[in-house]
């Protein structure tokens, strides 16, 4: 069940020119409602603006006196430009937790494929399955490179790619999830966030050999908690589902990637 | 706390407080029923229905502009049989009045959903004639007095329930649909509906909305809900529910001095989900400062120059 949490600031770093690590204080977000790594928190952004931003959980930790949340976003306008103003010992007010995250057990042996914004909600995922996972990092070039070392630390191998060759391997992930995947398919499940044609592509590679692909969505969103419809998703059978209710992690194939 | 009575009448219909969730923010109660009791509400106007399924509007369906927010989710909902089914039995758990909000592409499909609502025990019944007209070619009923009349008639012949019409504010003047759907035989009106807007990329020179156009709803639009709820309240001897942009205890006190019997929130929810709570213990503060035994003795009592 979701709550109204007002959240400390315990830590803020910024990891490159555009992106932003923040650990909040969620109270007993984690203890009592179970929050996990790739649901998400919808998050007030200052007076000015109505609706919230919601922003994927990356890692949790159940902690005293408060449970932690490391959320890590890009300024991308007004409302992710307020909240990467904010301070440490600021609080901002949190609607949590939202949605579901990935599906996973803690032996899973998982291929974790994040590009961009869409890298830091898999970390969870790469703690949660400790030094079992194999993850493929895409960027758009190194200075926006972030939680490579994060990575290492949780995974058994990491690799990493940028559209510029300025970082890595040269070129997008789903090349270099081809070449995994022909040399070893023995893996439990692909994990994947990113932008949607990212997405579409490994939802290809993985369905080509065999994997389970489980693909973590966005959308323009409003209410965040499946009242309003706004944040709808084409699914295959041509009904609609919602990023905030039903997913943002959803069945690669269950979704329309025709769309 | 004040001793204010928020209890008001709506066409026979009794509110404990005069605070009702909008159409279309707040689904069928379930999800924000997680964050608190909905006996906290005078009532709920649930989601629209139409006579059969509707998946809606391709995606992006919401885009956010200054103080409001534009919407084109296109009335998805599971149609009429499926909330009386498996909606309506959870929300008469609760002890707040159940408004069905219905949309239909023919004034028959009106009287086939009010029949059914009216025996699956709905407390009120509010058409939404901002829909468009098949049959005319895609106009909007709520915009043509004659189509208005038409579909208020339908609804009326075919309801058990008090029927409430929710207006298009895209009017050139309210006050002719309103008479129009009064002398139709309407039981009360709400008012307003979203206004027609649309914002623009200027980077990919994209409508954020796929569907170009969209609802426009929020604080931006409380200043036009004030005219027009005040306008109506002229011209028509009708109960109003009044909505659009209402957010705190001001905003709801405005239009019900404008003329409203009760109101509506719906887009503060998205920023607050406690919205409504706070509009209702607002309204209470403010009738108590003013000295005002019942709350409802702010309807219509505007003092214009």
């Amino acid at each position: 069940m979701p709550i109204e949490q007002i959240c400390t600031i315990a830590e803020a770093v910024k990891l490159n020119a555009y992106a932003y690590s923040f650990t909040l204080e969620v109270g007993d977000m984690v203890t009592r409602h179970g929050l996990m790594a790739g649901q998400f928190l919808h998050i007030a952004c200052g007076e000015g603006l109505l609706l919230r931003r919601p922003i994927s959980v990356c890692m949790v930790q159940q902690e005293e006196p408060h449970d932690t949340a490391r959320i890590v976003f890009e300024v991308r306008g007004e409302g992710t430009q307020w909240l990467a103003e904010r301070q440490v010992g600021d609080k901002v007010n949190v609607l949590g937790p939202l949605g579901n995250g990935f599906a996973v057990a803690p032996n899973d042996r998982l291929l974790l494929v994040g590009g961009g914004i869409g890298v830091p909600p898999l970390l969870g995922q790469a703690a949660f399955t400790a030094k079992n996972a194999t993850a493929v990092l895409g960027f758009r070039s190194a200075d926006r490179a972030m939680l490579e070392e994060d990575y290492q630390d949780y995974c058994e191998a990491v690799y990493l790619c940028s559209d510029d060759g300025s970082l890595g391997r040269h070129g997008f992930v789903d090349a270099q999830l081809k070449d995994i995947l022909e040399q070893d398919k023995n893996f439990t499940a692909v994990l994947a966030c990113g932008p949607k044609p990212m997405l579409k592509n490994v939802a290809k590679v993985a369905a080509r050999y065999g994997v389970p692909c489980q693909v973590s969505l966005e959308e323009r969103m409003a209410c965040g908690v499946g009242a309003c419809l706004g944040c709808a998703v084409q699914m295959a059978d041509g009904t609609m589902k919602h990023v905030c209710k039903d997913g943002p992690v959803f069945d690669a194939k269950e979704v329309d990637w025709n769309v | 706390m004040s001793k204010v009575d928020l209890s008001v009448d709506l066409v026979g219909v009794k509110l404990k407080n005069p605070v009702v969730v909008a159409s279309g923010t707040f689904g069928f109660g379930r999800e924000y029923g997680q964050f608190y009791n909905l006996n906290e509400l005078g009532g709920i106007c649930c989601k629209g229905l139409t006579l059969h399924r509707r998946e809606g509007n391709p995606p992006p369906r919401i885009a956010e502009t200054p103080m409001g927010i534009l919407n084109s989710v296109g009335l998805q909902n599971p149609g009429v049989d499926a909330f009386i089914q498996h909606e309506l039995p959870e929300l008469k758990k609760h002890d707040l009045a159940i408004i069905a909000n219905i949309s239909g592409n023919t004034p028959e499909e009106y009287g086939i959903m009010c029949e059914k609502l009216s025996a699956a025990g709905v407390d009120m019944i509010e058409v939404n004639i901002s829909c468009p007209n098949v049959k005319a070619g895609g106009l909007a009923y709520g915009t043509k007095p004659e189509l208005a009349a038409e579909v208020t008639k339908m609804a009326k012949s075919h309801s058990t329930v008090p029927v409430m019409v929710k207006l298009s504010p895209n009017v050139t003047d309210i006050t002719e649909i309103a008479r129009a759907v009064a002398d139709a035989g309407a039981d009360a009106l709400s008012l307003i509906n979203t206004l027609r807007g649309m914002r623009i990329d200027i980077n990919t020179r994209r409508p954020i909305l796929k569907m170009n156009t969209g609802g426009l709803s929020g604080p931006a639009v409380l200043p036009v809900a004030v005219r027009m709820v005040w306008e109506v309240a002229c011209a028509v001897d009708l109960p109003i529910l009044g909505m659009g942009g209402v957010a705190k205890g001001e905003d709801a006190a405005q239009l019900m001095l404008a003329g409203a019997s009760a109101v509506a929130v719906g887009t503060a929810c998205f920023a607050d989900p406690y919205a409504p709570i706070k509009v209702r213990d607002g309204l209470s503060a403010i009738a108590a400062a003013q000295g005002l035994d019942k709350v409802s003795g702010l309807t219509g009592s505007v003092l214009p120059w």
